[in-house]
């Protein structure tokens, strides 16, 4: 067997093989857990580098590492894995950060502690995430969607906090629901789409039919249900409201995993899923869909304005950029597209980092409300620097990620592709720049509640520690690639560029034919 | 003409009716305190029996005998093998159970194995008669099993409510038959579907085939025909409820199967129109009205009773789908239909077995079905708990456990259909599986997410080798489907292309 046919089902199935072996090593031998965990993470990571390394970037457009076996005959579904130009970066993020987690939570353990069941839930989400970057047909592609639900289900609800059984039901009900209609909607587009060579789940052959054979009243209502799946998941506005509880609840590295990886499976989805295969509706929806994504702009940052919980605020700041990713898709051009991704990676790297910082503070003050907090900087001047630094980088100043991701979302959305209305899409641009205004308030005020000002007189003696070993291990990465791509944002849209195109191209050439 | 018997294909019956003599001879021969040994036997039994089930399977050869009134072909096979599987679970759920109650112990697998073998006739039974018989011989016995506490109230309450709701819809069934038969002057499925193909609808034919089905639905405890089931299934000592839930009610299904596919669905969907809003009502409600009571449950027992009215809600839902499609002249979807309800029948009989095996292992430390009892499971047996999480969220239909492949098959054979009906039911069974996630997971929440009571015992419930049996096989077969569902899928595979050519053969 090739290597290239055996790496992604190694990237994504070694978390569940590490995840077996922790579930059969005895609960106290902790130690062993918390090795075992981190060598398969490692050795993810590792595989997940080797197949970077081999990557051919000079055709990113073409599925590579490409496997295509039989699956479930009877269904017609295989077992197609691949990664382009759109599902390396993602892939990439998703092994990284949960490593990252792994490290973070070493000493770190929340309340009830059981690192056995949390690192084993941990690698099992890791399965899930990896999986549905790589999936290339829609039935795997919503089995690994689905699997990531269970064991975030159980780090809310076990790990979480005071009101924690609620915001883990309430998650799992809004995705549910939206996976639920979601599978019809996959089911639909079996049955109904004149796929060359017969129906099928294949997610090439679907975007190659792009839709032949179904009227454009039906493609509307599948898009719908395609739109309903994902929008849950990334949350748009009006479905969001799942996502300030479950971050507000969830165990430090919950969030961290939520925001930086779990959100990114609803866009994914759009990127990948519905725009290509159903491009007539995705032209009737895209405004629409740019509309509730501006809605979520200032919607998400007047919430942001209103919080007094420092996660809560760092959660809706979330509905806030996912707005701005949503934009750039449904501006429906390659620099929106290119957009969209680079805008995953660096709120992936930036909110996942605020929120380890705000685990951080909570750990070292016992709360995360805004008025208790101050004066961070002068009881940890180091993790206020980072504070700092982060809310820079969310509120996207130029030189760090998050830049890269909002500006040229605001730049695609000025020319929209597939000969959408020039003066819809502006208005979005504009309100969408005032949405960047926002943001700059909303953090800046984070910031200056938090870290500027003298501490305030009940935790005036308290010990506060700096940042720790750990932290540096885990946090130390992702800062630099901030940085990282900040200075230099080719290194991400010189990979996702040729597949944004490709999709693009694909779409436009089905609604001009 | 003499009837020809085909020994080898009714060797699994025979092995069974076999074992079922030398169990009541063991019942009067054995001591009492001896009496627990029936089990063994049965257990072998059951074994044994699949011995020539597998032999046919590999065999392959479709067998039809008595003029086609009985046909062992492979759904009749991979059903049989079902029903056998699940017996030989179900005994090993009671063994300690039974042993350690006060009951009579050897009848209990005496009357555990006539149901079985009546599932067995069932599955082969091509003819109103022998359908008949064969859903008395499943019933009359679990009537007596239902009421197996006898110094229990509920208990009692449970078998006579399912003993006159029973015999009310045999009655009503057995009316609706004669009808047909008067109709079609054959008991035979095969005539009927020829006489239906030829006569199309007709008003006194609707009433008929209204009249069987509602003695089907009262079987399956489809709503509004179900509010025997939750005090029953609460009343029965549990292993009984456990066979009750799972190979009862798909006898019940696979009475539905035959009546309705080898008998109601003529050539090209003929007649199909007389039955499918039936069928589309009855899956919309009990679905719905399943899942809404569910939901108000503090008992896991009452909460699993209402949640099998849910599910046979979804298992309706491909019959449905197939009867839309029918009646618009499609026949491309029975094949799939039929097909998904057999799949689904196999996936939920492994999952809710499991769940029953885990509350009866629960309660032989408290005693109780309460979910409260639940809490904090997780700190106390976390094997127990991960298990009984693993048959709730496959219940729920979360991937990758089995549940949703289940699920999607039901789904698939509603949307393959592409008519709005059929739609609309497809999205009424999504929106409910949603509301089912929270009912199951209130368990798994009051597991996990809870301490214990503090008057809870905290050590690990110990758990007899038999049961724990039954937990692992189920588990495994809940999680290996859930990531390789082609193992079940082949054995609907196997069963659905020859149907179509079936029925036309049956019509010339």
């Amino acid at each position: 067997m090739e290597w290239s046919e055996w790496a992604l089902t190694l990237a994504v199935f070694l978390p569940a093989v590490g995840a077996v072996i922790v579930m059969l090593i005895p609960r106290a031998q902790e130690e062993l857990i918390k090795w075992v965990t981190l060598l398969t993470t490692v050795a993810t990571l590792g595989i997940v580098l080797a197949i970077l390394f081999d990557f051919d970037y000079d055709r990113t457009h073409d599925l590579q590492f490409a496997i295509n076996n039989d699956w479930i005959d009877v269904i017609n579904s295989r077992y197609h894995l691949g990664v382009d130009g759109i599902s390396l970066p993602l892939l990439a993020l998703s092994a990284f950060i949960t490593l990252l987690c792994v490290i973070y939570s070493w000493n770190h353990f929340p309340e009830p502690h059981n690192p056995k069941a949390f690192l084993a839930l941990m690698l099992i989400l890791e399965v899930g995430m990896n999986g549905t970057f790589v999936a290339q047909d829609l039935i795997l592609f919503f089995v690994f969607f689905e699997i990531v639900l269970l064991p975030m289900f159980f780090m809310i609800g076990v790990w979480g906090g005071p009101n924690r059984q609620y915001a883990s039901i309430k998650f799992f009900l809004f995705t549910l629901f939206g996976s639920a209609i979601m599978l019809l909607g996959f089911l639909a587009l079996y049955f109904q789409v004149d796929a060359p060579g017969g129906s099928t789940f294949d997610m090439v052959r679907l975007t190659e039919a792009a839709g032949a054979g179904m009227t454009h009243n039906v493609q509307l209502l599948v898009f719908g249900a395609l739109f309903l799946g994902f929008a849950i998941k990334v949350p748009m506005f009006p479905f969001h409201t799942w996502l300030p509880d479950a971050h507000t609840e969830a165990p430090t590295v919950g969030s961290v995993l939520l925001a930086a990886i779990l959100l990114k499976l609803g866009t994914y989805g759009f990127i990948r899923i519905a725009m290509p295969i159903l491009p007539d509706a995705a032209k009737s929806w895209a405004p629409w869909i740019g509309l509730l994504a501006v809605i979520g702009i200032i919607y998400g940052a007047l919430g942001c304005l209103a919080q007094t919980d420092m996660k809560r605020l760092i959660a809706f700041s979330s509905v806030a950029h996912m707005g701005f990713v949503m934009l750039a898709i449904a501006s429906l051009t390659d620099a929106g597209f290119n957009a969209a991704v680079f805008g995953m990676v660096a709120h992936g790297l930036i909110t996942g980092m605020l929120f380890f910082l705000a685990g951080s503070v909570q750990h070292n003050f016992d709360t995360r409300e805004l008025s208790r907090l101050g004066g961070l900087l002068t009881q940890a001047p180091k993790m206020g620097w980072i504070l700092g630094f982060c809310a820079m980088a969310s509120l996207g100043l130029p030189g760090l990620a998050g830049f890269w991701g909002e500006f040229p979302a605001l730049f695609s959305v000025f020319d929209p592709g597939m000969g959408m209305s020039e003066a819809v899409f502006r208005t979005f641009m504009v309100i969408g720049a005032v949405g960047t205004v926002l943001a700059a308030g909303y953090l800046l005020w984070m910031l200056q509640k938090v870290a500027f000002g003298t501490p305030k007189p009940e935790f005036a003696h308290a010990h506060i520690h700096d940042v720790n070993a750990f932290e540096w291990t885990a946090w130390l990465p992702i800062l630099l690639l901030i940085v990282a791509l900040g200075i230099y944002p080719n290194m991400l849209f010189r990979v996702t560029d040729g597949a944004a195109t490709n999709i693009i191209n694909g779409m436009s050439q089905a609604i001009g034919g | 003409m003499n009837p020809v018997f085909d020994w080898h294909a009714l060797a699994p019956d025979i092995i069974l009716a076999a074992t079922i003599v030398v169990a009541l001879v063991a019942c009067f021969v054995l001591p009492d305190r001896n009496a627990g040994q029936v089990s063994r036997i049965a257990a072998i039994g059951v074994l044994v029996a699949m011995i020539p089930v597998v032999t046919l399977a590999l065999d392959g050869e479709d067998r039809s005998m008595f003029g086609g009134a009985y046909e062992v072909d492979n759904y009749a096979l991979a059903l049989k093998a079902f029903f056998l599987v699940a017996a030989y679970v179900t005994i090993l759920l009671s063994i300690d159970y039974i042993e350690e109650g006060d009951y009579y112990k050897g009848e209990f697998y005496f009357l555990l194995l006539t149901s079985v073998f009546g599932m067995s006739i069932m599955v082969s039974g091509r003819d109103l008669i022998t359908l008949f018989v064969a859903l008395e011989t499943i019933s009359i016995p679990t009537f007596i099993l239902a009421a197996y506490r006898k110094h229990d109230r509920l208990s009692n309450e449970a078998g006579v409510k399912y003993y006159i709701i029973g015999v009310l819809s045999s009655a009503l069934m057995l009316y609706g038959m004669s009808l047909i038969f008067g109709y079609a002057g054959s008991t035979q499925l095969s005539e009927i579907n020829a006489f239906i193909t030829a006569e199309g609808a007709k008003p006194l034919l609707s009433i008929a085939i209204l009249l069987s089905l509602v003695g089907f639905a009262f079987k399956v405890s489809a709503v509004p025909f179900h509010f025997w089931a939750p005090d029953t299934y609460q009343g029965a000592p549990t292993p009984v409820t456990a066979f009750l839930s799972v190979s009862s009610k798909a006898g019940g299904f696979v009475a539905l199967l035959n009546i309705i596919f080898f008998g109601f669905y003529g050539i090209d969907g003929a007649g199909a129109e007389l039955w499918w809003p039936i069928v589309w009502v009855l899956a919309a409600a009990s679905m719905t009205l399943g899942n809404l009571a569910a939901l108000r449950q503090t008992n896991i027992v009452r909460m699993l009773a209402y949640s099998s009215v849910a599910q046979g809600g979804f298992m309706l839902v491909p019959f449905a789908a197939a009867g839309i499609a029918g009646s618009e002249g499609n026949t491309e979807v029975a094949d799939n239909a039929f097909a998904a309800v057999v799949v689904y029948l196999l996936v939920y009989g492994a999952m809710n077995l499991g769940a029953f095996a885990v509350v009866i292992a629960v309660a032989r430390r408290t005693r109780s079905a309460e979910i409260s009892t639940y809490e904090g499971l997780f700190q106390t047996s976390p094997g127990l708990a991960v298990t009984m999480t693993i048959f709730l969220a496959s219940l729920a239909g979360v991937p990758p456990l089995a549940g949703w492949f289940a699920k999607f098959v039901m789904f698939s054979s509603a949307l393959q259909v592409g008519n709005a009906w059929a739609t609309a039911l497809a999205v009424i069974a999504a929106v409910n599986s949603v509301i089912a996630f929270f009912y199951y997971a209130r368990p798994i929440r009051a597991m996990w997410f809870s301490d214990p009571a503090e008057s809870t015992e905290r050590s690990v419930i110990r758990i007899p080798p038999a049961l724990g049996g039954a937990i692992a096989i189920t588990a495994v077969t809940t999680v290996v489907v859930g990531i390789y569902p082609q193992l079940f899928a082949r054995v609907g595979e196997l069963v659905f292309p020859q149907l179509v050519a079936r029925v036309a053969e049956f019509a010339f």
